[in-house]
């Protein structure tokens, strides 16, 4: 019955007064678990494996391993969930994070580029790919699906050329610390790194104010606020989750270079996607496209560079990869592009477009690395690792679809 | 046999939260034409969904007795086997396949080792497509013949199914005029054959014209029954609105300056038949403050005129002159067009208006994100501000703006798809159907807000089908007959008939 009369009483009411009295935190803490259920779902993970690798999982060292083994996939989810939003799929960055590689390789021991040039060339190498297959889709019409298969065997076949089937290893020490380096202990060796305890503090921190920041600007505009105590708790919790992997990274080797890189992706992408134009015009084309377009907003130009974005991802994967291993091999990036897909629609995003976020492709990523890591652990074959992942994403998209319809109502 | 086939007793269906029927009943006699009216979002398809199954029996309080046995329907499947059959606003057919398959489709014709008997099957499809008079090929693919004639596709599947009671959502908001009489009187000579319809409705004329009783939903209650000889439109919308609407069309006394919008020799041909000209060497303009219609038949060319002029969005091979405040602009794309103060609100908001899985507030902000840009970052804050103003001004009801506009009824959406543009602050609107499938009340508003634009010195052009509409609102209405304008009438000497002859006058040849 109350819930009739919240109806009644009208839009005004929602709108000015910020809900109080502990139903309305309840219920609002409800729906905030829905949305978030993927968080929750990454926090079931790592407890899941914590507690089954008897602490393994989250040994510092291991935690450093998480991240820079998966940070060249998260890389890609980032591209990725902007190809997805915009209703597209792309296919083919395993193998251009492959041929990219191979080109840096080619860069440094047949050019003799510096090793920053070689950097630098790749992306860009990376960009004229995306060029090349986002010119197919946006303005000759061909379906990203079929551009991108295509690009699957042509960016397969041409790193093959490339190397002319060798492989090509011990890269310069700049061009390898992407994927191996860490942030130099400035305060010399101690026991805790403090530079990566002060960082990890500082993001604390910034994450800290920019939600305040957030959150008085709604207020004072008058749009509803989460309670305060929710609030509270939730910057609490990642504050801690923070915390604890600066700490475990302190007593490990510091910060390695891969986190930083993601840090930096993850803040600009936010950004792009939520705050720019651009951004809102990608989610726009993914809802309706022919409404974006009647509204002014340039589809094709927006479909080119979506593309042009990803091939400059997976370059930038392709580089960190080929720093990890030293080595820049014909095989490198194989099925990169179904991790990053996974992660993507673990991560919430719609098969439909128009819906999907940075944070969400991130934990997707997370929880399929952690799922690779952790059986690895576990001493689990590579064969049922592959079918629990993928009963894993079979799972996550039923739990969506299933939670969207009930949230349709009829 | 009793005289009611079909008797819904004190149907309850509650969703959470919402109660969206309320002790309904609903009495319909054997072989009549039954019509529901009802505002959106009163509980019309609701009642519909608990009928014929969509809402399983035991998810809805009440009982249903058809044909003198009380039903319990587990799905839509249940309900067919027992001929009660359901034609949705949405047709649903696939427009790849042939009349015939679509009229059997998941009600084959088998011949031996059940396999599919075609000839029968084409032959079986022939005879229901003259039963609904239908000439047309069996084998002819669905996308190849007009809205109208699905609509009859769909009912011959009705028939093929031996339909007793046929449901009808809403099934000519689609057609035009010529293909509307043609399907009223196929269910009035359904009814001859003794089949009952119940016929959802906005059109009051029709429904006049066809049902022998009338049932009015408001809130989720059946308000009334009213039996033919004591229908009158202003009791229905009465009924339907709660109180009395003394004027469908809120007064204007127009204030008309200078020209502002001024289009000469528009051409534009058939996007994949480069030789068929569509839109052809129209002329026309309108002035400050002034609401100018544009009324056709359906194929007339309206909507490929607004949508070629506004951005070339439609045709090709597109020729002419814009003038703004005498000076000549290019609307080349749609940038261009609301760069230079156009603004084109769509005839079919869910497929081209609106971003359905998007809020209210990115809605609103879709055409105009530089006004809320600030060094580069679009502004949240500022932006939820102003779709508040709009949710205020324009009385979006919607628990706030955040609310996706998916969830919205039909009026709710139109003034979403209005705030948009009013937003993007146009010298000239070209609103086309603006109040299709829109509730009487929700229609009202509309106008009102129409009319304060027009007020506010911006160049109206409304597109419309509904005749009386056109003659309520406009101050100007020009006539479109097979692309080309065949006359203009000020308000004062356009009538019905007036312009139906200018809508209907031919080409020379």
């Amino acid at each position: 019955m109350t819930d009739i009369k919240k109806k009644a009483s009208g839009p005004a009411a929602v709108a000015t007064a910020p809900s109080s009295g502990i139903k309305d935190s309840i219920s609002h803490i409800i729906s905030d678990l829905g949305k978030n259920g993927i968080f929750l779902a990454l926090i079931a993970v790592v407890v899941l494996f914590a507690v089954l690798t008897d602490g393994v999982l989250l040994r510092p060292q291991n935690i450093s391993n998480l991240i820079v083994q998966n940070g060249y996939i998260l890389i890609l989810a980032i591209g990725m969930v902007l190809v997805i939003v915009a209703g597209h799929i792309d296919l083919s960055v395993g193998s251009v994070a492959a041929f990219v590689g191979a080109i840096s390789g080619i860069f440094i021991r047949d050019l003799g580029f510096e090793w920053w040039m070689a950097i630098i060339a790749s992306l860009l190498v990376g960009a004229l790919v995306g060029a090349w297959q986002g010119f197919w889709i946006a303005y000759v019409g061909i379906p990203a699906f079929i551009v991108t298969l295509a690009g699957m065997l042509i960016f397969r076949g041409l790193a093959l050329v490339v190397l002319g089937n060798s492989n090509i290893g011990s890269f310069p020490e700049g061009y390898r610390a992407l994927g191996n380096g860490f942030l130099p202990s400035i305060f010399g060796d101690v026991e805790l790194d403090p530079l990566t305890l002060i960082i990890g503090a500082a993001a604390v921190v910034g994450l800290t104010v920019g939600q305040l920041r957030t959150r008085h600007g709604r207020q004072k505009y008058g749009q509803e606020v989460e309670p305060l105590v929710w609030f509270v708790a939730k910057i609490v919790l990642v504050g801690l989750g923070i915390m604890y992997v600066a700490y475990n990274l302190a007593s490990f080797k510091g910060i390695p270079l891969t986190l930083i890189i993601l840090a930096v992706l993850v803040l600009i992408y936010g950004i792009i996607s939520n705050r720019t134009v651009f951004g809102r015009h990608i989610y726009a084309i993914g809802g309706n496209r022919h409404a974006a377009e009647l509204s002014g907003v340039k589809t094709k130009k927006v479909d080119f560079f979506i593309f042009v974005n990803m091939g400059i991802l997976a370059a930038l994967a392709g580089l960190v990869f080929t720093a990890r291993l030293n080595l820049a091999g014909p095989k490198a990036g194989d099925g990169f592009e179904l991790e990053a897909i996974s992660a993507a629609f673990i991560g919430g995003a719609a098969v439909q477009g128009g819906i999907g976020t940075i944070a969400g492709a991130i934990i997707g990523g997370l929880i399929i690395g952690i799922l690779n890591n952790g059986m690895s652990i576990l001493g689990i074959g590579i064969d049922w690792q592959q079918a629990v992942k993928g009963f894993v994403l079979l799972l996550a998209v039923a739990f969506d679809v299933f939670n969207k319809r009930r949230a349709g109502g009829r | 046999m009793a005289k009611n086939i079909l008797e819904m007793r004190s149907i309850t269906k509650t969703f959470p939260g919402v109660k969206a029927l309320a002790d309904v009943t609903l009495e319909v006699a054997r072989g009549e034409v039954h019509a529901i009216c009802g505002e959106n979002g009163a509980g019309k398809s609701t009642l519909m969904k608990v009928l014929s199954g969509v809402y399983p029996h035991g998810t809805y309080e009440g009982d249903i007795v058809f044909e003198d046995k009380t039903v319990a329907f587990r799905d839509i499947r249940d309900s067919e086997a027992e001929g009660i059959v359901i034609i949705h606003q949405e047709l649903a057919l696939s427009p790849y396949l042939s009349i015939a398959e679509n009229i059997f489709l998941n009600n084959e014709v088998k011949g031996a080792f059940g396999l599919i008997d075609w000839n029968k099957t084409n032959q079986e499809a022939a005879k229901l497509l003259a039963r609904v008079g239908l000439r047309e090929n069996p084998t002819t693919k669905i996308m190849d013949i007009g809205v109208g004639k699905q609509q009859l596709v769909e009912i011959a599947k009705a028939l093929s199914k031996r339909v007793k009671l046929l449901i009808l959502d809403e099934p000519t908001a689609a057609l035009n005029d010529e293909d509307s009489d043609h399907l009223l009187d196929l269910i009035l000579h359904l009814k001859g054959q003794g089949i009952t319809s119940i016929i959802i409705s906005h059109k009051l004329n029709e429904i006049k014209k066809i049902a022998d009783s009338v049932t009015v939903i408001r809130d989720g209650k059946a308000i009334e029954t009213i039996a033919k000889e004591d229908v009158t439109e202003d009791r229905i919308i009465k009924d339907m609105v709660g109180r009395d609407l003394e004027h469908r069309y809120p007064d204007h006394t127009p204030t008309i300056g200078d020209e502002i919008l001024r289009v000469e020799n528009w051409t534009a041909h058939h996007p994949q038949d480069s030789t068929r000209v569509m839109v052809d060497n129209v002329n026309l303009h309108v002035r400050k403050g002034e609401i100018v219609g544009i009324a056709g038949l359906m194929g007339a060319g309206r909507t490929e005129f607004a949508m070629s002029l506004f951005g070339r969005s439609y045709g090709t091979r597109i020729s002419g002159k814009v003038f703004k405040n005498g000076e000549e602009i290019k609307t080349r794309t749609v940038t261009e067009a609301i760069d230079n103060g156009l603004a084109y609100a769509t005839e079919d908001r869910k497929q081209y208006g609106l971003n359905l899985i998007e809020d209210i507030k990115r809605n609103i902000s879709m055409a105009s994100l530089d006004k809320l840009t600030k060094s580069g970052l679009v502004s949240d804050n500022e932006e939820f501000k102003v779709a508040n103003e709009y949710r205020k001004s324009m009385n979006i009801k919607a628990p706030s703006v955040l609310s996706k506009t998916g969830k919205l009824s039909g009026g709710n959406q139109q003034k979403v798809v209005l705030s948009k543009w009013i937003y993007s602050d146009p010298d000239v609107l070209i609103l086309d159907e603006p109040t299709r499938g829109i509730d009487v009340g929700a229609k009202y508003e509309i106008y009102t807000i129409i009319n304060r634009l027009a007020n506010e010195g911006k160049g109206i052009i409304v597109i419309s089908s509904e005749l009386p509409e056109l003659l309520g609102i406009c101050d100007r209405i020009y006539a479109l007959s097979e692309g080309r304008i065949t006359g203009e009438l000020p308000i004062a000497e356009a009538n019905p008939e007036s312009l139906l002859k200018l809508m209907t006058m031919e080409k020379p040849r």
